[in-house]
């Protein structure tokens, strides 16, 4: 494999979300396959700055795929082609030389343009809000051993709380549907003892707000699943239906 | 002691000295607490639950961040887990407090408050009762019971944990709790902002000057105090394991206005993380230590060798670590691990890109356990390891490079957690308080949730019902001020016509600071890494270039406006580190060590905090101290012979 590789990025401009947007293309040369996508992205803007040509606006924070700010179509897929993984976990060894990568941002009417691939997630947070939580209060928590959990049940409760937040289930989807962000959240809370009161209640109150938001209704197309960074299942759909 | 700075420490037995200074705090009931509005800057663990927690008790929030939301702050990175002091029924309580305090001490090498080690230890295991009632899926043993695991060179096992994701699940936890006070009116949100400056009133806190990011538009707050949770400054390396808007702005801007900078060099490097591949590289990210346990660390006898290391035979490979600490082989103190590795690329062993790197090998753990084994107890790390630099550990010895990744210094506050300005509380790794010159594994989520569920709540309010009031006239005047002053320093960036763009500045300020205030440090690269830093200073302020946007919307902007601020930190961080001369902890001068290499403390000239104001009249700065003193553990040297 070589070290250093070209590529041609086709991607989608918009200056916000009022202003009408274009693919433009850009190529760039000298492209480290050791860096990632993200990095490779810094390498064009870099450019893109010298030439008094406005950099592209993407999100990103702890490129390490954890805290779920990137995210945007790479090839017409959220969060590009490998499974479990993150926009910026894509390492340009992953391409090949003169390929051409095609970015646009998540596309749907629950998560606003900003700018470029940068989109406004603000639903994401106002469905926690609406009820994704549980009501205990600093300084009155009961002993942590009181009740005990299993080893099983803590972590079937984990693996729906890593959940990151970052809208690919929303984006991978044709209905727009935050089903699987909902119950995921319904899922890591409702299954621990001190969750199980009040489940019902988070469930009504979050669903609700999902319609406010503008999110649409799942039909079971599974794809939220496949697109999922940290791969949680869509059961957890079906569970949610059952609460 | 100086006059100037009063710690307001507890007197008397160092145990169970905080619970006493609670009953000695004010207090208010909710009706007056609904009057009173507070600013809090950050939104990680301690942002995040001291909102909750003062939101509960009916304050009114805003709570400001530059993320589009809460849930990423960088808290969400933490892999490990959290320190508990939580008795098993045959233990006594006081027995594992003292375990978890003492190593808290002496991790941090004598350079911290006894009584605030003390607090964080007793609080401990109330936060986890805290978590767990939040909802927060720890593990669990088969009984049902909590889970732990050793953790960073401990000898017992009190690290609570969510797999290798520990700092993500306590965050959301948090998260959840704000989310639910946002949902009752009680906390307003206010993302994609970054603070710019302080505003004070009568030398008092009152507010702060913000960015919206978004349209550019400066924004003013008004409160009756403020709380700075905005994190550490590892950024000033420019790599390092932080996430990349990490940032030391909101704590420098407060730093100028009068907010006294405690121990600014204090730097934690991690030595297990993934080497650069490139110069457009942009971060380091961490691999658990854990893999110390198994993993063997080498480097090829022959200088400058290019070979494959899986080519490499036994007797060509120099397993430093095991040489030179027979007893604790590859388990050394990370600052040990890191300065051995330093010491030996410097002299042109060092492998990989730039050639700052040593192996880590799992070959013989591989040999020994299987395969299986091996990928059982590191799976994910391995997989995360593969995806970014493209090879199978399992197979070729993995490259490994130390990294910048905490920052123990930052703004001086008393045991309250106040700054020496009135109503300028910090929480958080923002502040100076319980981590000493190396801060302990597992602790840095410990002391954020102490600050901000436990502690900050019972002081602020009793700071807020000793509080005069705010002058309403003069409020106006500061903000104008303030809002002047940042409108100023913006216009200023802006109008700079050079040809570079930010992150050029960055990666020339981040080499001078990893090669001569980084692992190990010494009085002439320090002296040139001060001269240089300057200079980059002058280099920046002439040839930057940020791009025109047509709109506030303006990324570039927003990096400049944080490494102007990382400039001028950075020769504050060489400045401490010139006139600290001793080492301790991280802290490591090059003419300060043992025979064997080891760190020698200096406790007669240096067991204090070294405390920096800025003097703005004549744009410099002062060295106070602050003095420590040990009644419970005496001063000792640690060895790992």
């Amino acid at each position: 494999m070589k070290d250093f590789i070209s590529i041609k990025f086709k991607v989608w401009r918009q200056f916000s979300n009022e202003s009408k947007g274009s693919y433009e293309e850009f190529s760039l040369e000298k492209v480290s396959v050791k860096i990632s996508l993200l990095e490779a992205l810094d390498q064009l803007n870099e450019e893109l700055i010298t030439k008094n040509i406005r950099p592209i606006t993407f999100d990103h924070d702890c490129r390490e795929g954890i805290c779920g700010s990137c995210g945007f179509l790479i090839n017409g897929q959220p969060h590009g082609p490998k499974r479990g993984t993150t926009t910026c976990q894509i390492y340009m060894r992953n391409f090949k030389d003169n390929a051409l990568i095609m970015l646009e941002p998540w596309r749907t009417k629950s998560f606003p343009i900003i700018q470029d691939l940068s989109v406004d997630r603000n639903a994401l947070d106002k469905l926690i809000i609406s009820g994704g939580y549980l009501s205990t209060e600093t300084g009155n928590a009961p002993d942590a051993n009181l009740i005990p959990i299993s080893p099983k049940k803590a972590f079937s409760s984990f693996e729906t709380a890593t959940c990151i937040g970052c809208g690919a289930c929303v984006a991978g989807c044709k209905n727009a549907s935050s089903s699987l962000f909902v119950a995921a959240k319904l899922a890591h809370l409702g299954q621990l003892p001190q969750g199980i009161n009040g489940k019902k209640e988070r469930s009504i109150k979050m669903r609700k707000q999902m319609n406010i938001e503008g999110f649409g209704q799942c039909s079971n197309n599974l794809e939220c699943e496949a697109v999922c960074p940290k791969e949680i299942s869509a059961d957890w759909i079906s569970w949610m239906n059952k609460i | 002691m100086n006059n100037l700075i009063n710690p307001n420490l507890p007197t008397g037995e160092l145990e169970g000295g905080w619970q006493k200074t609670v009953k000695n705090l004010s207090n208010l009931n909710t009706e007056k607490k609904n009057k009173f509005e507070i600013i809090i800057v950050g939104c990680g663990l301690s942002g995040s639950s001291a909102a909750a927690t003062l939101a509960e008790e009916g304050f009114k929030i805003k709570l400001l961040t530059y993320h589009d939301s809460p849930r990423r702050a960088h808290s969400v990175s933490a892999q490990g887990g959290i320190n508990a002091a939580r008795s098993s029924p045959d233990e006594e309580n006081k027995v594992v407090i003292d375990q978890l305090f003492k190593d808290t001490v002496l991790g941090g090498d004598f350079r911290a408050r006894e009584v605030s080690c003390q607090r964080l230890s007793e609080l401990s295991s109330s936060i986890i009762d805290q978590c767990v009632s939040q909802g927060v899926p720890f593990a669990r043993e088969y009984n049902g019971t909590l889970a732990t695991r050793r953790f960073g060179g401990a000898v017992v096992s009190r690290t609570f944990y969510a797999r290798g994701q520990t700092g993500q699940q306590l965050l959301y936890g948090a998260y959840q709790s704000l989310s639910r006070q946002v949902n009752l009116g009680n906390i307003k949100l206010f993302t994609k902002r970054d603070v710019l400056d302080l505003v004070i009133v009568n030398d008092v806190a009152r507010g702060v000057i913000a960015r919206n990011l978004i349209n550019g538009n400066l924004e003013t707050y008004k409160a009756h105090c403020v709380v700075l949770a905005t994190g550490g400054y590892s950024n000033v390396y420019y790599l390092s394991t932080n996430s990349l808007k990490s940032n030391a702005t909101a704590i420098w801007r407060a730093h100028k206005r009068g907010a006294n900078f405690a121990n600014p060099s204090f730097t934690q490097i991690h030595p297990t993380c993934i080497p650069p591949g490139d110069i457009y590289q942009s971060k380091l990210t961490l691999m658990s230590e854990s893999l110390r346990n198994d993993g063997r660390i080498w480097l090829p006898k022959k200088i400058n060798s290019k070979d494959d290391p899986e080519n490499i035979p036994e007797d060509e490979r120099d397993y430093f670590l095991e040489r030179q600490y027979p007893k604790y082989g590859n388990l050394v103190p990370r600052d040990v691990a890191s300065r051995r590795s330093k010491e030996l690329f410097e002299k042109g062993f060092g492998i990989g890109f730039g050639g700052k790197g040593v192996y880590l090998d799992l070959k013989d753990s591989i040999k020994k356990d299987g395969l299986k084994v091996i990928k059982a107890k590191y799976g994910n790390l391995l997989e995360m390891y593969e995806r970014i630099v493209g090879e199978d550990p399992t197979k070729v010895p993995m490259k490994i490079y130390p990294a910048p990744h905490y920052t123990m210094g930052g703004l001086w506050v008393d045991y309250n957690l106040m700054s020496n300005l009135d109503g300028l509380f910090v929480l958080g790794e923002a502040n100076y308080s319980v981590h000493g010159a190396n801060r302990l594994g597992a602790n840095a989520l410990l002391q954020c949730l102490c600050d901000g569920y436990f502690i900050s709540p019972k002081t602020i309010t009793s700071w807020l019902a000793n509080n005069k009031g705010i002058d309403n006239r003069k409020i106006d005047e500061a903000c104008k001020e303030a809002l002047n002053y940042v409108d100023k320093k913006i216009k200023s960036l802006l109008k700079i016509k050079g040809d570079k763009p930010v992150d050029y500045f960055h990666r020339a300020l981040g080499e001078i600071m990893i090669s001569k205030c980084g692992i190990s440090r010494n009085r002439n690269d320090l002296k040139s890494a001060l001269e240089e830093v300057e200079i980059l200073s002058k280099n920046f302020n002439s040839n930057l270039k940020i791009p025109q946007t047509n709109s506030g919307l303006n990324v570039e902007l927003e990096k400049a406006l944080r490494l102007e601020d990382f400039i001028e930190l950075s020769i504050l961080m060489i400045k401490d580190a010139i006139e600290r001369e001793e080492s301790c902890g991280a802290h490591f001068r090059e003419e300060y060590q043992t025979k064997e290499g080891e760190a020698k403390r200096n406790d007669d000239l240096f067991s204090h905090i070294a405390v920096w104001k800025f003097n703005a009249d004549n744009n410099s700065h002062i060295r106070f101290s602050e003095n420590l003193n040990f009644k419970k553990i005496s001063l000792n040297t640690r060895n790992y012979k």
